[in-house]
């Protein structure tokens, strides 16, 4: 038996139900271009959101913690070794914010090439003056050409190019809330105090919004050396590193790692933010949970449409077995038929799953949280089309496993006998 | 050649079972030649379908043995009954079965896809031969819906011929066929007899159909009871 004859065979019994064989198709259709839109759509968002945090966040974070030490006199007393010592009310002492040794660490980390790159940060708390108002504020002293190419930094600022804040003395982005608060426009002088109680005029030369308002509200940015100067601290004065690497996977181990080596706190993106994942991921279980319902049912749709299809055809069927097919050449004429239709819709469906996305691309979307998008974010990844096509065509080879093994079944006698 | 036993069947018996048990055939046996032109007939519920559908393999629910070219069919397993049918047997019924979807060439052609014995080509030239020598090869093309009822009667010969059977088996193939189509059949079956040495089994209940084969077997009850006209 070639196959080319069961294709002829199916084909035939195929076209002679064409309507019932077209809705049954365009079932599947709809179902693989919803699963891709669906999931297109929704992988676009996470993408999105994720960006919002992943962008802006280091994978690793080396600083000095405030925090009391772990090893206390009392344990380093011989006498009481052997004890379990209890301690209350410890209080840290006073410790250097700064780094130390910041050359060499960035030296070291450049040289490692698990490392994607390096950022270094300074951060000053201050006052925003307005008038005789003051208003809480967060400096950040960034490299800025590092900030940029790490961390997206100029996705974020407008009315302004970010890189002048090297070229600019005295220059300051400020967050878009900030700004709305005290009135400040591009160009303008505005006046900060430092915890140190100096006062200090910086030039606005743009603004900054980060899709967090709260954020906005309180953080402006300057570049390294202002920073410094604003903290009246030499240029080596640096309290933050932020590191970014080529793997974000391996940040808990390579955090564990520099700890021990550069004997610093360092914090890996995981621990800091674990709820982050799950919502990622609860979103596209639920996306692919619908969208695998949708072709189970399409699935019902051709068994549905298989069974009719037997019982109009039982004279076939019982011709094909009398003159010699074979239970197992019935069943793969049936199940030819279903995968025909599986294939045949499933492909025609990620051509509309494609459109579709498209559409949703051209819907437009406004949201303060998102400054750079004007549209729904969609994504076209190849492999939510390749997951919709063989599932599609897993399903309705299921659909039609059943049907076909009840038309292998069909005794011929009795169809032959009953005429 | 004409004394090679075509069909053999040894003390066949089957009963039904549902509701209660009945005896529809009771030990049945006999033999087809090669060459040969045997009628079964009997009145209705005799069991002579019955006996045709197990003598062709499609009834595998009996008891007793089964011979078809010297080979027992009895306990085979279901595929290789199927090609049994598919190379020794061509089927003839009351009703034709023919594919609308198919024209008639490719409704002839439609056993020789299974048995794969010849190419493409081959079957194709080898129906319309069939249908030239029961002349209707210039409905070769058309779909087979499109024909009368007599046309596709002959159709169904030619696909039982297709595969160059040892055994035509025939259930009523004049049934639903007028005085003119009977006879067309009757000549259809003598010929291949005469050229191709076929054996040809008819179940029939059409008594003159059955005078003019060359032996008939009198079914009644379950029992055969003559055999050409000599009482068992």
């Amino acid at each position: 038996m070639k196959n080319k004859h069961i294709f002829e065979i199916a084909w035939a019994l195929l076209m002679s139900r064409s309507k019932q064989t077209l809705v049954a198709a365009i079932g599947v259709t709809f179902s693989v271009a919803f699963f891709i839109s669906l999931l297109g759509f929704m992988e676009g968002i996470n993408k999105l959101l994720d960006g919002f945090f992943l962008n802006r966040t280091p994978h690793i974070r080396l600083f000095n913690d405030v925090k009391p030490s772990a090893n206390q006199p009392i344990d380093m007393d011989s006498t009481y070794s052997g004890y379990h010592n209890f301690l209350s009310s410890i209080k840290p002492a006073q410790a250097r914010k700064e780094i130390y040794n910041v050359e060499s660490i960035i030296k070291k980390l450049n040289s490692d090439n698990r490392v994607y790159g390096v950022a270094s940060k300074v951060t000053a708390q201050a006052f925003y003056n307005l008038g005789n108002i003051e208003l809480n504020g967060i400096i950040n002293g960034i490299d800025v050409i590092q900030e940029a190419k790490l961390f997206n930094f100029s996705d974020y600022v407008f009315e302004g190019n970010f890189v002048d804040l090297n070229n600019k003395q005295n220059s300051i982005i400020l967050g878009q809330g900030v700004a709305d608060k005290i009135l400040a426009k591009k160009n303008d002088l505005i006046q900060i105090t430092t915890i140190n109680g100096e006062q200090f005029s910086l030039k606005v030369i743009g603004f900054f919004q980060s899709g967090n308002a709260e954020i906005d509200k309180v953080q402006s940015y300057v570049s390294l050396g202002t920073c410094q100067k604003l903290l009246g601290k030499p240029s080596s004065y640096i309290n933050d590193i932020q590191i970014k690497l080529n793997d974000m996977s391996l940040a808990p181990a390579i955090a564990k790692e520099y700890e021990q080596l550069f004997k610093i706190d360092a914090e890996d993106m995981q621990t800091t933010n674990a709820q982050f994942e799950t919502g990622s991921s609860a979103r596209t279980i639920i996306s692919y949970a619908v969208g695998i319902v949708l072709l189970i049912v399409a699935g019902f749709g051709i068994y549905n449409i298989l069974n009719m299809m037997i019982y109009e055809k039982m004279d076939t069927i019982a011709i094909l077995k009398a003159t010699g097919f074979s239970n197992a050449d019935v069943k793969k004429i049936f199940v030819t038929i279903s995968l025909s239709i599986g294939l045949g819709g499933a492909l025609a469906g990620a051509l509309v799953g494609l459109f579709f996305s498209g559409i949703i691309d051209l819907i437009p979307f406004n949201s303060r949280a998102a400054p750079r998008i004007d549209t729904y974010p969609v994504d076209y990844g190849i492999q939510y089309y390749s997951i919709a096509v063989s599932f599609a065509v897993i399903t309705t080879y299921f659909a039609g496993w059943f049907p076909a093994r009840k038309a292998s079944s069909v005794d011929p006698v009795e169809i032959i006998r009953g005429k | 050649m004409k004394n090679e036993i075509a069909l053999e069947a040894k003390s066949i018996f089957k009963s039904f079972y549902d509701p209660v048990k009945y005896d529809v055939l009771k030990d049945i046996s006999f033999t087809i030649n090669r060459g040969e032109f045997v009628s079964i007939t009997g009145k209705s519920g005799c069991g002579k379908s019955t006996l045709l559908y197990v003598l062709s393999t499609l009834d595998t629910d009996y008891s007793g043995e089964l011979l078809i070219d010297n080979q027992s069919v009895t306990n085979k397993l279901e595929n290789e009954l199927a090609s049994v049918r598919n190379e020794k047997i061509g089927f003839v019924f009351q009703f034709h079965y023919l594919l609308n979807e198919f024209s008639v060439l490719r409704n002839v052609m439609l056993p020789g896809f299974k048995s794969n014995r010849f190419s493409e080509e081959e079957l194709e030239h080898n129906a319309f031969e069939l249908l030239k020598k029961l002349g209707i090869e210039k409905l070769a093309k058309k779909m087979a819906h499109k024909i009368s009822g007599g046309e596709k009667q002959r159709v169904a010969i030619a696909r039982a011929m297709i595969n160059n059977p040892l055994i035509l088996m025939c259930d009523e193939p004049t049934g639903n066929l007028d005085n003119k189509n009977t006879e067309i059949v009757f000549e259809i079956f003598k010929d291949l007899i005469n050229s191709f040495d076929k054996s040809i089994l008819v179940v029939t209940h059409d008594q003159k159909f059955a005078d003019q084969t060359q032996r008939t077997i009198i079914m009644e009850d379950g029992r055969i009871i003559a055999s050409s006209g000599i009482i068992y």
